[in-house]
């Protein structure tokens, strides 16, 4: 049987497979302002169990499964309507990511409600602490295969073990592992790096 | 990038909200915000509650406990670092004869690099008859800077590296411009300590070396297991190797910067019957406030190009080994001071 895939690592792998392998396979993590401004936030967000109020039950750090997709974590926010259908919840401390790393992250967590309460979800939101906004995300069959293909890089990944090279774009500003993973600096020993060199300078 | 060093017997340290409070004899001495510190090196009986462990431990800041004068007793290991895989990748390069070399090379040729430009730099100082001799010595270790591409095992590496050791060694005094006929230096020797230069020298690269132990065991790298230095049982081999790179630019320098400023004299020392010598205890602290402000500098890295405090580069050399053990970068790029 083939491991279960974190949540949280298709959201990496999907902004970044170079961040995920980091991560999940070289095991680098360090804080810095946004994952600590996270961590406060998730802690606030999974304090505490279940709430109700006008007919809407809300659970927090949810725990999910789905055995048919190998998908596992936790969510930071489930609703549940008045119906009895879920709806994911993401809290997110930045802006929106490129790349729809959070909407793969949250559309992943629809798939295991879905499989927990048998049941159809068309759509989740992502709240944004910053603007204390939250937006909708619809569950298209497009964003269903990116998570199930980012699945199945990350498996490739484990597997493999080989770091993917550095993105060295626009994201990398973004990347709390920017200096573990030092995507500017040259692959290997720059013009006039010589370890060897003899030169004598005054 | 702080390390806050411990020296003064029977102090304790806890954790007061998010500061260590220094209490010596029941008394509070001092107030530093966690955040301000990096890692934490205690001197012999000094004692931290284990809250203070605790929170340190969980912020993957290590404690360091050394023995009064400075040996090696035990480090903390926090729970983040350690990937296996980098670890086994680390062993099996040991095992490989031609990447064990290849780092070796590159090891002893920042070594080299930096030993050339830490006398150049003396001789632009330096009086009378000593620029040229200290340049004459820059051209010698430059001669063996060219072997080295040359070594075909680590062995020859080592007597390449001990060949400019002793050129180095040699022209060391000629640094010095004060107290001349007390700070001599006939040969390098280990503990215990023959003469000022020596017990200086022993204590600095001592505090050198763990820090880049710490550095080492942070991104999960086994500081036991190194390349240019033989594996011996109790020896952290890899600290050593990626100590050497450092040696010459940040505890040569700082030595040589302390005795010519008259911070170091003869008076900080105790010469013991049958030729012993140890430091003082305010000048180890003198020694390590000016390591410490030292490690605050900032250096242009020759690789990253990134302004890095002194105090980092360490870290930054033992992510980038990683990232060659692991197979992310081609080669190992030693650390080039400017």
């Amino acid at each position: 049987m083939e491991e279960f895939i974190m949540l949280s690592a298709l959201q990496h792998f999907t902004f970044c497979p170079r961040q995920c392998a980091l991560i999940h396979v070289e095991q680098v993590w360090t804080e810095n302002a946004h994952t600590a401004r996270g961590q406060q936030q998730h802690e606030r967000a999974h304090g505490g169990g279940t709430e109700e109020r006008g007919g809407m039950r809300t659970m927090r750090a949810l725990p999910l499964v789905s055995r048919v997709h190998g998908l596992m974590g936790v969510a930071d926010v489930v609703e549940l309507l008045p119906d009895g259908s879920p709806r994911p919840v993401e809290y997110k401390s930045g802006r929106a990511k490129p790349r729809l790393a959070d909407e793969v992250q949250l559309c992943a967590q629809a798939m295991c409600l879905e499989e927990m309460f048998a049941c159809d979800i068309s759509a989740g939101f992502i709240y944004h602490s910053a603007s204390h906004k939250r937006r909708e995300v619809q569950f298209t069959p497009e964003l269903r295969h990116a998570v199930l293909d980012a699945r199945d890089g990350i498996r490739e990944l484990l597997r493999t073990r080989v770091l993917p090279l550095p993105a060295a774009d626009a994201r990398c500003e973004l990347c709390s592992l920017k200096d573990e993973c030092e995507p500017f600096a040259p692959r290997d020993f720059p013009r006039g790096f010589d370890p060897f060199s003899t030169r004598l300078e005054e | 990038m702080n390390t806050l060093y411990i020296q003064t017997q029977g102090t304790y340290l806890h954790l007061d909200t998010d500061n260590i409070r220094v209490e010596v004899e029941k008394e509070r001495k001092a107030m530093i915000p966690l955040h301000h510190v990096e890692s934490v090196v205690v001197f012999g009986n000094v004692l931290l509650s284990p809250f203070l462990i605790h929170k340190l431990a969980r912020e993957h800041k290590p404690v360091t406990w050394l023995t009064e004068f400075g040996r090696f007793m035990a480090r903390t290991e926090t729970p983040v670092s350690g990937n296996v895989l980098l670890r086994v990748a680390q062993h099996a390069c040991a095992c490989d004869m031609a990447k064990a070399l290849s780092i070796a090379r590159f090891v002893a040729a920042g070594k080299l690099q930096n030993q050339k430009v830490t006398l150049m730099r003396s001789a632009r100082e330096a009086l009378d008859n000593d620029p040229e001799l200290l340049r004459q010595a820059a051209k010698e270790i430059n001669a063996q800077i060219g072997c080295l591409p040359l070594a075909e095992t680590v062995d020859e590496v080592r007597g390449i590296e001990g060949t400019a050791a002793r050129i180095y060694w040699e022209v060391f005094p000629l640094m010095l411009r004060q107290n001349r006929d007390f700070f001599w230096l006939t040969e390098r020797t280990r503990r215990p300590a023959r003469d000022a230069i020596n017990a200086t020298l022993n204590f600095t690269y001592t505090v050198l070396a763990n820090d880049c132990a710490s550095a080492a065991q942070s991104v999960g790298l086994d500081p036991q297991v190194g390349f240019l230095h033989a594996l011996r049982p109790g020896r952290s081999s890899l600290a050593l190797d990626l100590m050497e790179e450092l040696r010459a630019v940040t505890a040569d320098r700082a030595i040589i910067t302390l005795i010519n400023r008259s911070q170091l004299t003869p008076r900080d020392f105790v010469l013991h019957e049958g030729n012993t010598v140890t430091i003082k205890e305010d000048a180890r602290k003198t020694i390590l406030a000016h390591l410490t402000e030292r490690k605050k500098e900032e250096v242009t890295h020759p690789l990253t190009a990134r302004k890095t405090p002194l105090g980092l580069i360490p870290h930054v050399q033992a992510r980038l080994l990683a990232q060659h053990l692991r197979g992310d970068r081609a080669h190992y790029p030693p650390y080039l001071h400017r």
